[in-house]
């Protein structure tokens, strides 16, 4: 297909805003949670304004110390982290992170987290009173807290009963993200659809390992740390399809994207927007990079509007 | 603190597995301060995934080819060969493109004028010293000790001397000067010079065996540390340290790429410091 053209030759911009849960995004392009600081991290690099949200590190109602070091290491194409769900807590959070936040116009989306279902009901009812909020994205999948979320995210059963109890405490959209750790990643997608989520993100990391041969330890001292990277993309993209073929809510995908061409695969196979993680802390200005690349896709392609794109793999 | 695609402008052996890179690098002169370091980008391809941190170890003008031509301003980083990323940044050349984000962290506290500095720097830790006894010089003695495993170890010994640095060389093996450890050579300076400052970049246990004797004499002392990193401007939090009064119930983290890499000795917890071997990048 050849690219529309303007009477004057310049080539039609593509429309690039998605919608999900009546959340109105001017890109489908985000942050992932935790490898985006509370969005301030990377103002010096990034405009912040340019990104369809901004999405930030995941909070709990105090603030949590985190895991002992080391805590990062790499792997072939991708990291394994183990940071422990490190961050200031809720009050600080409103205090001082927040008003930063507020410049900005892109939707502010908070990743949030629970070690009890009280925890994540409590959470989600502070969070639904604060105007500066656009949406929240449920975190029932972090792999590297003991006795956090694990739990939640790979049994459907608790899955379902903690996101219908956050329902019912909040009127914002409620994202909620997945971990793929489980067997049938199907079953947890519709135990949360059921329970009243909005929208599905996913996926979180992969649990994995890496061994330092000369002293036969761990390379990351929690042992098991959470994959994510270029390495993940293949599995991540075969999970967002498998799930949009279970559910109708909006499902965001997530995943070792660190290009367009990275990006447009989930869009193909139905996610409605995209998260990017990892490539962050490679190059602070990946999503801006991300976001060009899918329009000049579409004006190379002759779409004119990016909605037209997703949800059309071809099998 | 920018990401600028740029070019390498020389890249040498100066020492066997140790590397001296020369980059294109506007406004670092005015911008990095001793201690400050990059994000270092070795390709854009994989792997490596991620960057690499590094030292400045100066920054500086190349001489135009032309008269009335602007100067060029470069950094220089010096590498050890260690693993993945460094095995294959000695492969590249003059007009490599790489990528460099920086400079970043808090560097060093310059001190009082005129009082005596010692300088400690255990093998790849002399890097970001350099800057800093270029910056004290002007106005106070300093002294640097430098040590190594062997006299492989010991680099840019002239260059600091041209400075005006006093520089006392100790090895393991004693194949370069005395034979034993820089902590040795330490001690008996502070016994001379007791109101010294002292100034530490090195492997963990060197570090820690400084602080020691600093913390015995109520020395001053400010480290430079070495972490694996993935994002160095605060967002990953991988590479957090202890910080003085941490406790489980009171968990106190310092970033090393935000809130250091250089600390003061009293910011940290030593009881706890985490010593990950940050030599080999984290990748095999």
């Amino acid at each position: 297909m050849a690219a529309q053209k303007t009477k004057t030759g310049t080539p039609v911009r593509p429309n690039m805003a998605v919608e999900i849960a009546g959340l109105k995004l001017k890109n489908p392009v985000m942050p992932a949670s935790g490898t985006f600081g509370y969005g301030e991290e990377y103002a010096p690099y990034l405009d912040l304004n340019r990104l369809g949200a901004i999405i930030t590190k995941g909070l709990s109602l105090q603030p949590k110390a985190g895991n002992e070091t080391p805590r990062i290491c790499e792997t072939v194409s991708g990291m394994l982290n183990a940071i422990g769900l490190q961050n200031v807590g809720i009050e600080a959070f409103i205090e001082d992170k927040m008003p930063f936040l507020a410049q900005y116009d892109a939707p502010v989306i908070v990743n949030f987290f629970g070690n009890t279902r009280d925890e994540y009901a409590e959470l989600a009812a502070r969070l639904d009173e604060l105007p500066g909020v656009a949406a929240l994205e449920m975190n029932i999948s972090c792999p590297n807290v003991k006795q956090g979320g694990i739990v939640f995210g790979t049994e459907a059963g608790a899955a379902h009963e903690v996101v219908a109890l956050v329902r019912k405490k909040t009127r914002k959209p409620l994202i909620v993200k997945l971990t793929p750790n489980v067997t049938d990643i199907q079953v947890t997608a519709r135990a949360v659809e059921d329970a009243g989520a909005d929208a599905i993100s996913l996926i979180n990391t992969l649990t994995g390992m890496a061994v330092d041969v000369k002293t036969r330890k761990p390379r990351i001292a929690n042992t098991i740390g959470g994959l994510s990277g270029p390495a993940i993309r293949p599995i991540a993209v075969r999970m967002v399809h498998q799930v949009v073929q279970a559910v109708k809510v909006p499902v965001i995908g997530i995943g070792g994207i660190s290009r367009a061409m990275d990006a447009l695969e989930f869009l193909i196979v139905g996610a409605r927007a995209v998260q990017v993680g990892t490539a962050n802390f490679v190059d602070p200005h990946a999503m801006a990079t991300i976001i060009d690349g899918l329009e000049e896709f579409c004006q190379n392609e002759g779409i004119t509007d990016i909605n037209e794109l997703i949800g059309t793999l071809e099998v | 603190m920018k990401n600028r695609k740029t070019i390498i402008l020389s890249n040498q052996e100066i020492s066997p597995g140790y590397y001296r890179m020369q980059i294109l690098a506007p406004e670092y002169n005015r911008l990095a301060k001793p201690g400050q370091f990059v994000m270092f980008r070795v390709q854009r391809s994989l792997p490596p995934l991620l960057r690499r941190p590094f030292g400045i170890f100066r920054t500086g003008y190349v001489e135009p080819d032309c008269d009335g031509m602007p100067a060029k301003e470069f950094i220089e980083i010096i590498y050890k060969v260690v693993g993945t990323g460094t095995g294959i940044m000695q492969e590249l050349h003059q007009g490599d493109r790489i990528e460099l984000l920086g400079p970043l962290g808090r560097g060093f506290d310059l001190g009082d004028p005129d009082e005596e500095k010692i300088l400690v720097g255990g093998g790849i830790g002399l890097v970001p010293l350099y800057m800093l006894a270029e910056k004290m010089v002007v106005n106070s003695n300093v002294r640097l000790l430098m040590g190594g495993r062997t006299r492989d170890d010991i680099i840019t010994v002239t260059e600091f001397e041209r400075l005006g640095v006093g520089t006392y060389v100790s090895t393991e093996d004693g194949s370069l000067g005395e034979e034993g450890l820089v902590t040795q050579v330490l001690e008996r300076k502070l016994d001379k010079y007791p109101k010294a400052s002292v100034y530490a970049c090195g492997p963990m246990p060197m570090i820690d065996a400084v602080q020691q004797i600093c913390s015995q004499r109520g020395t001053p002392l400010q480290v430079s540390l070495e972490a694996l990193m993935a994002c160095g401007v605060g967002a990953c939090l991988g590479c957090v340290v202890k910080g003085a009064g941490h406790s489980a119930d009171h968990p106190h983290y310092l970033c090393t790429c935000k809130q250091g890499p250089v600390f003061h000795a009293g910011e940290l917890d030593w009881s706890r410091l985490a010593t990950p071997d940050a030599e080999c990048g984290g990748d095999q």
